[in-house]
């Protein structure tokens, strides 16, 4: 989806406006570079700060922010450093989270994607619309209408519950699920967008050799189709889990104060008179070295695919 | 290509078709649109219980208009609206030339960095991007009110506004601005009168959905609105902290709609000038 753009289109002479170039680019990079990369890097400054009360720093350079982050000193500070749990296990809960919402969006969004690249030309661009339409949708009015729907007295248990199904509702609103539920609906469309590209560029010829070879259409999907549109799967797996990682809306409006993820923790240091800006800078740098990291590996996986050929 | 093999049996199987995929595909659809559509429906309700039946009523609509918190979200809608069409122009013009640097200048070594960097926002997670923000605002003392929603959303608009342009400049030729120049155009008038009308659907469908990224944007806007500064999406969610009210699904109902009727016009746009046929990879 993104890749392409930034590739060479191998076509082009000179260019006519290659002298100018730097001034067609500048207003980009300016605004990117002052107003996101400066930023970044202020907060990376910022977790290195002491801490004001009130909320805001004070210049004096300290590690109490990472220290506060991954040790833990007993309750008086005097007691010999021991790994720090409550923090980190936010960050694996976190990651439990978005990679069963990862799960969930392949096991529905491959099917997806395989049965939309495997329509006619003409009712395909249609499903692709219908899939994509969802996306666009606010995200905030996207995760309320979930929160209505599967709530204790929501449409769901109401509808379960007057035609007998149910004596008491099933409670699905503040659990892991429905965080879980939540990011699936929040980024589904990044699971399928990828896999539909990369099963649209897949040979059929493949598979009817595989079926002249006496392969059942499982161990054909397993050993022949899979291996070719793994690129496709994988980034559609880290535009899923990226945002999801970060994400703040579902958990919040979804999981309830027991399921705390990296994003309302963050959220939480830079509101109100408790705020802690260097401990949130903290929190914010581990995350944005995790993204960064998943990025880079789909970035290597991306470049070793367009090299393989195609 | 046929795929079709007479199996043992004589049947004819698709090999192409897995038992099962067409349900899951339509399953997809039903999660992706049940919550939206029951929202859709419940707006109408003319109950004050939310989840009861109470019949078909506008009642809501109407005290999203003229009810008690009517001012509240019409200065909301005209804060998102304004923002979102200035952040879309300028992030438009600033892509639009941006793809022109990147496509129109010939190989330079420079080019996959630059696209990194235009790409930044899209790929450093929305809350780091706002905590980020916050900081940078709050360190050079800039108070925060529209100006700094604005510009923060200036930058995460321009990657969005930039794929759809730089794709469409990909599919064109570059003969036609060199057959301009031959002409004696100069550069401005090759690319105002030659690859401006080419780019066309490109540029408006990066612009709508600049457009539609900003009206939708929560997060960020949230980080660095200043106090007492609402836009249409901090305001329904300051509103939906205290429960949810039939008139926020009212206008989430609207919103809704508009987003929806604007992806629509987008993706029309886009495939306006292409005929059907696959843009030239």
């Amino acid at each position: 989806m993104a890749g392409a753009t930034g590739q060479d289109t191998g076509q082009e002479g000179p260019g006519v406006y290659a002298e100018v170039r730097n001034w067609l680019l500048a207003p980009s990079w300016l605004t990117i570079a002052i107003f996101m990369l400066m930023p970044v890097l202020l907060m990376a400054i910022y977790s290195f700060l002491t801490k004001e009360f009130r909320g805001g720093v004070i210049w004096d350079f300290s590690v109490a922010s990472y220290d506060q982050f991954f040790l833990d000193r007993g309750l008086f500070g005097d007691e010999p450093p021991q790994l720090q749990w409550a923090y980190l296990t936010i960050y694996a809960r976190s990651i439990t989270q978005a990679g069963v919402a990862t799960l969930l969006c392949l096991v529905i969004g491959f099917p997806t994607a395989y049965f939309i690249a495997t329509r006619p030309a003409s009712t395909r661009t249609g499903w692709l619309l219908l899939v994509t339409i969802p996306y666009w949708v606010n995200l905030l009015i996207r995760t309320l209408s979930m929160k209505f729907l599967i709530r204790d007295t929501g449409p769901i248990n109401e509808w379960l519950m007057a035609y007998g199904f149910l004596d008491t509702p099933i409670k699905m609103i503040n659990t892991d699920f429905a965080v879980q539920l939540g990011l699936f609906y929040s980024y589904l469309p990044f699971m399928v967008l990828p896999i539909y590209a990369a099963v649209e560029r897949y040979d059929f010829a493949l598979t009817e050799a595989a079926a002249d070879l006496y392969s059942d259409r499982w161990t054909t999907l397993r050993l022949v189709l899979l291996p070719t549109v793994a690129p496709g799967v994988i980034a559609g797996c880290i535009l899923v889990f990226v945002p999801s990682l970060g994400a703040f809306l579902a958990p919040d409006l979804l999981g309830g104060a027991k399921n705390f993820m990296i994003g309302s923790l963050i959220e939480e240091q830079f509101k109100g008179q408790s705020g802690n800006w260097p401990f949130g800078a903290t929190c914010a740098m581990v995350l944005l070295t995790m993204v960064l990291v998943a990025v880079f590996f789909y970035a290597r996986q991306q470049a070793k695919s367009t090299r393989a050929g195609s | 290509m046929s795929t079709e093999t007479p199996a043992k049996t004589g049947k004819v199987v698709d090999l192409k078709r897995y038992p099962g995929f067409a349900h899951l595909a339509f399953l997809c659809l039903l999660i992706l649109y049940a919550p939206l559509l029951v929202v859709a429906v419940y707006s109408f309700n003319d109950s004050a219980s939310i989840t009861l039946w109470g019949g078909f009523s506008l009642r809501w609509y109407e005290e999203v208009f003229f009810g008690l918190e009517a001012a509240k979200f019409k200065t909301a809608a005209w804060n998102s609206l304004s923002i979102a069409v200035t952040a879309a122009i300028v992030s438009t013009c600033f892509a639009t030339s941006a793809a022109l640097g990147m496509l129109r200048t010939g190989a330079f070594r420079g080019r996959p960095l630059s696209f990194a960097l235009i790409s930044l926002p899209l790929m450093v997670p929305e809350i780091v991007t706002a905590v980020a923000t916050l900081i940078f605002f709050n360190t050079i003392a800039f108070e925060r009110g529209l100006g700094t929603i604005l510009v923060a959303h200036i930058v995460f608009c321009i990657p969005f506004a930039y794929l759809p342009i730089a794709a469409r400049l990909q599919g064109i030729p570059g003969i036609y601005e060199q057959a301009a120049l031959d002409l004696y155009a100069t550069r401005w008038e090759a690319f105002r009168l030659v690859l401006l009308p080419l780019m066309a659907p490109g540029v408006l469908s990066g612009f709508l959905l600049a457009f539609i990224v900003s009206l939708d944007d929560f997060i960020i806007t949230n980080f660095v609105k200043g106090a007492g500064i609402e836009t249409l999406p901090t305001a329904i969610y300051g509103a939906i902290k205290q429960g949810i009210k039939p008139n926020i699904m009212a206008i989430s109902t609207l919103l809704l709609l508009f987003s929806i009727l604007l992806v629509a016009l987008s993706w029309q746009i886009g495939r306006m000038g292409t005929d059907g046929k696959k843009p030239a990879d």
